[in-house]
C-alpha cells in the first residue's frame, strides 16, 4: 500500500538548516495497523505529513496504492488527499460552526457528491462510530471522545486507502483513549490501513506493529502482538 | 460555483460573526449611499434648473440688426439696415436642418409710451407681430381662446392674443376679453386669445404684459412694408444650431450687402450655446459626485478587504483542514472571493435601498409644496445609475476578496493545520 525508500527531509531554521528525516525506509501492506513512535524531534509528524502530501519530501520516493507522490500540484495533492487519505487529528480539527454531520460530509463536498447522497453516506458513518444521535450538534456542544469520533467518521466519510492518525488520543484522557483505539482497532478490522503517530506505549501496545523513530532514522520496526482496547477500558 | 451549498457556506461563515459582519457592512452601505444620494441630488438641481428652460426649442438662436461697423462694396459703416421678408425664405431655402424661422416685428418696448387703449384704460405694452410658429420656441399657456393661425396671416386679420398682464391692466374684474376690442397704435385688434407664460425670475410680471397679432396684420397696420425687425431659428433634433449659425448669418450679410469679416452688423444670442453650459455644469456636478462617491465606496472597500484579511488569518486552521480534506487551492479562493462580493452585494443593496427611502421621502416632502420658483425638483437616480453602482459593487467585492484569497491558500496546508 505504501513504498518509502531513502526520505530525506530538511527544513530550513534561518542560516542553517535542520535535517529532520535522514533517509527512511519502509513499507506498509493492506491491512495493516501500524503505529509510528518516538520522542518529540524524532520526525515523526513530519514523516506523517510527507505520508499525507501536506508536505513534500526533499529526496526518496513515495508511492502510495501504486502512484508515485512527486512533484504534484496543489490541485492533483487535493484530489490524491481526498481520493486516497483519511486525516485524524490530535485537536481534532473540526469545522467549528458546521454540525457534526456537515464536517462529516465536507470530503465528500469536496468530491463533488450531491447533497442528499452526501448527507446519507455521512450519517451512515456517523452510525458507525455510535454519534447518530449527535449529527445536529455542533462541536463545541460535543465532549473530546466524541468530537474525535466525528473526526474519525469524517476521515472515513470518502472511503480512503489509508488512514492517517496524528497523536488521536493525545488530549484525551485514558478511558476515552482506549474508547477511540477501539474504534480504530475495528476500523481495522475491517481491513482499512491505518497509520498512528503516537508517543504513548499502551496506545502503540494496540497496533499490530510499531516503528520506531530516533532522530530522523528508524531505529527499530517490531510486529508486536495485538493488545485490544477493549479489554483495557 | 452556485450550488446551494455554496451559499450555505458563506452564510455559515459570514453570519459565524453578526456584529462584525455588520459593521464591515456598513463601510460600503455608507459609500454607496452616499454616491446614490449626491447623484440624485444632482439630478433634482438639473431638474429644477432645467425646468426655466421646459417647453423652450433651446436648438434656437435669435437674431437681429445692428449697424454696419465696415465699409464694403461702396457702402460707408455706420449704415443701418433692416431684414426683409425674402430674408427668411432665403434662409429657409438655403440652410438645410432648420425647424422655424419666424420673423418678428415690435412695437413698444421697454419704458415705452402707452400704445395701447381700450375704452378708458390705456398701457403700454410690448406689441408682437409674429408667426404662428412662435408658441414653439416660445412656450406660453392659451388660457382662452386661441392663438395666431395661418388663415389669420393670409388674411391678414386684425386679430390679437393678450397676456393675463394686459388683461389685468385693461379689463374689469371678470370679465370676458375674447370678441372685445383694443386699439394698438390707433388700428382696433379683435382679442381672441388669452395667455399666461411660465417665465420665472425677473421678467416673469413683463412676459405676461405682451400682445401678439399676425406678422402681415402687423406690417400692414404699422407700415412695415416687408421689413423684419427680428427673428428666432430653430434648428432640428440633431443638428446644433450652433453649427448653423455660420451659415445663417453669411445669407444674411451676402443679401444685404455687409463686409463678410464685419461681427458687429448682425446682432444674435444662441440659446443652444448657453444651454450647452448649463449641461456642461451639470455633467461636471454627476462626475463630482461619482468623484466623492466612489472615493468614500473605495474606504468601504479597504475595509471589506481588510476584514477579510483578518478572517482568513483566523480561519488558517480551518482552510488547513480544508484543504487536507481536498479543498483545491481554487475552491478555496472562490469561497473567499465569493464571501467578499456576496457581502459587497448585500451592504451596497440595502445602502442604494436606503438611499432610495431617503430620496422618496424628500419627494414626499417636496410635492407637498410649490416647486415651480425652486431650483430643485424631483431627485431621482435612474436604473442605469443604479446599475452602474451594481457592477461597481461587484468588481469592487472581486478586488476586496482578491488579496485575501490569495492570502488564504499561500499558507502551505500543513502549516495551517499547526495553527490553533
Amino acid at each position: 500500500m505504501i513504498e518509502i525508500s531513502n526520505l530525506h527531509k530538511s527544513y530550513k531554521m534561518g542560516a542553517n538548516s535542520l535535517h529532520v528525516l535522514k533517509g527512511i525506509n519502509f513499507s506498509v501492506a493492506e491491512g495493516e495497523l501500524l503505529s509510528i513512535m518516538g520522542s518529540s524531534g524524532s520526525g515523526k509528524s513530519t514523516l506523517l505529513n510527507i505520508l499525507g502530501m501536506l508536505d513534500e519530501a526533499d529526496e526518496g520516493s513515495y508511492v502510495l496504492d501504486g502512484v508515485p507522490i512527486k512533484n504534484l500540484s496543489e490541485k492533483q495533492a487535493a484530489k490524491y488527499r481526498n481520493k486516497f487519505l483519511g486525516f485524524i487529528f490530535q485537536s481534532f480539527n473540526l469545522i467549528g460552526y458546521k454540525s457534526a454531520l456537515d464536517n462529516v460530509a465536507l470530503p465528500l463536498y469536496y468530491q463533488g457528491l450531491a447533497r442528499g447522497e452526501r448527507m446519507d453516506r455521512a450519517m451512515s458513518y456517523l452510525e458507525k462510530v455510535g454519534l447518530a444521535d449527535w449529527a445536529g450538534h455542533l462541536p463545541n456542544e460535543l465532549s473530546g471522545g466524541q468530537k474525535q469520533r466525528v473526526a474519525i467518521a469524517r476521515a472515513l466519510a470518502s472511503d480512503p486507502k489509508v488512514l492517517l492518525a496524528d497523536e488521536p488520543t493525545g488530549a484525551l484522557d485514558t478511558k476515552t483513549s482506549y474508547e477511540v483505539m477501539d474504534l480504530i482497532q475495528e476500523i481495522n478490522d475491517e481491513g482499512r490501513t491505518i497509520l498512528v503517530v503516537t508517543h504513548e506505549h499502551d496506545i502503540a501496545q494496540m497496533t499490530k506493529r510499531i516503528v520506531n523513530l530516533k532522530d530522523g532514522v528508524i531505529i527499530e520496526d517490531t510486529v508486536v502482538s495485538q493488545v485490544r482496547a477493549l479489554e483495557n477500558v | 460555483m452556485f450550488s446551494r451549498d455554496r451559499w450555505s457556506e458563506i452564510i455559515e461563515a459570514l453570519t459565524s460573526n453578526w456584529f462584525r459582519t455588520v459593521l464591515t457592512a456598513f463601510g460600503v452601505l455608507w459609500g454607496i449611499f452616499i454616491l446614490v444620494i449626491l447623484l440624485a441630488a444632482g439630478k433634482g438641481l438639473e431638474n429644477g434648473v432645467k425646468q426655466g428652460f421646459s417647453g423652450i426649442a433651446t436648438n434656437t438662436m435669435f437674431m437681429w440688426t445692428q449697424v454696419a461697423s465696415k465699409p464694403y462694396k461702396g457702402m460707408p459703416k455706420g449704415r443701418r439696415y433692416n431684414f426683409e421678408i425674402e430674408d427668411v425664405r432665403a434662409i429657409k431655402e438655403q440652410v438645410p436642418g432648420l425647424r422655424f424661422v419666424s420673423p418678428r416685428n415690435q412695437l413698444g418696448g421697454f419704458g415705452g409710451a402707452n400704445n395701447v387703449v381700450r375704452g378708458l384704460n390705456t398701457g403700454a405694452f410690448n406689441v408682437y407681430g409674429d408667426y404662428p410658429e412662435i408658441i414653439q420656441q416660445e412656450p406660453m399657456d392659451i388660457t382662452s381662446g386661441r392663438f395666431i393661425n395661418y388663415s389669420d396671416i393670409n388674411e391678414k386679420r386684425k386679430v390679437a392674443i393678450i397676456g393675463e398682464g394686459v388683461k389685468t391692466a385693461l379689463y374689469d374684474i371678470g370679465e370676458d376679453p375674447l370678441g372685445t376690442y383694443i386699439k394698438i397704435n390707433g388700428v382696433n385688434f379683435m382679442v381672441i386669445g388669452t395667455y399666461k407664460k411660465k417665465s420665472q425670475g425677473g421678467d416673469a410680471e413683463e412676459a405676461q404684459k405682451q400682445i401678439y397679432v399676425p406678422f402681415t396684420s402687423f406690417s400692414q397696420a404699422f407700415n412695415k412694408g416687408n421689413e423684419v425687425g427680428w427673428m428666432a431659428i430653430t434648428a432640428k433634433d440633431g443638428n446644433s444650431i450652433t453649427n448653423l449659425k455660420g451659415d445663417i448669418i453669411d445669407i444674411v450679410k451676402t443679401r444685404h450687402t455687409i463686409h463678410p469679416e464685419d461681427d458687429r452688423a448682425v446682432g444674435n444670442f444662441d440659446l443652444y450655446q448657453e444651454f450647452s453650459k448649463v449641461n456642461g455644469l451639470f455633467v461636471a456636478l454627476k462626475a463630482v459626485a461619482y468623484f466623492v462617491g466612489v472615493l468614500v465606496l473605495l474606504s468601504g472597500i479597504i475595509g471589506i478587504s481588510n476584514i477579510m484579511l483578518i478572517v482568513v488569518k483566523e480561519r488558517t486552521n480551518e482552510i488547513g483542514v480544508r484543504r487536507a480534506l481536498g479543498a483545491t487551492p481554487w475552491s478555496i479562493r472562490g469561497q473567499i472571493l465569493m464571501e467578499s462580493i456576496f457581502l459587497t452585494i448585500i451592504s451596497g443593496m440595502a445602502g442604494i435601498i436606503l438611499a432610495t427611502g431617503v430620496i422618496w421621502l424628500v419627494n414626499l416632502q417636496l410635492s407637498g409644496m410649490d416647486t415651480s420658483e425652486m431650483m430643485f425638483l424631483n431627485p431621482s437616480v435612474n436604473l442605469g445609475v443604479v446599475m452602474i453602482a451594481l457592477s461597481i459593487l461587484i468588481i469592487s467585492g472581486l478586488l476586496a476578496g482578491l488579496i485575501p484569497a490569495q492570502q488564504a491558500i499561500k499558507v502551505k496546508p500543513v502549516d495551517a493545520l499547526r495553527t490553533e
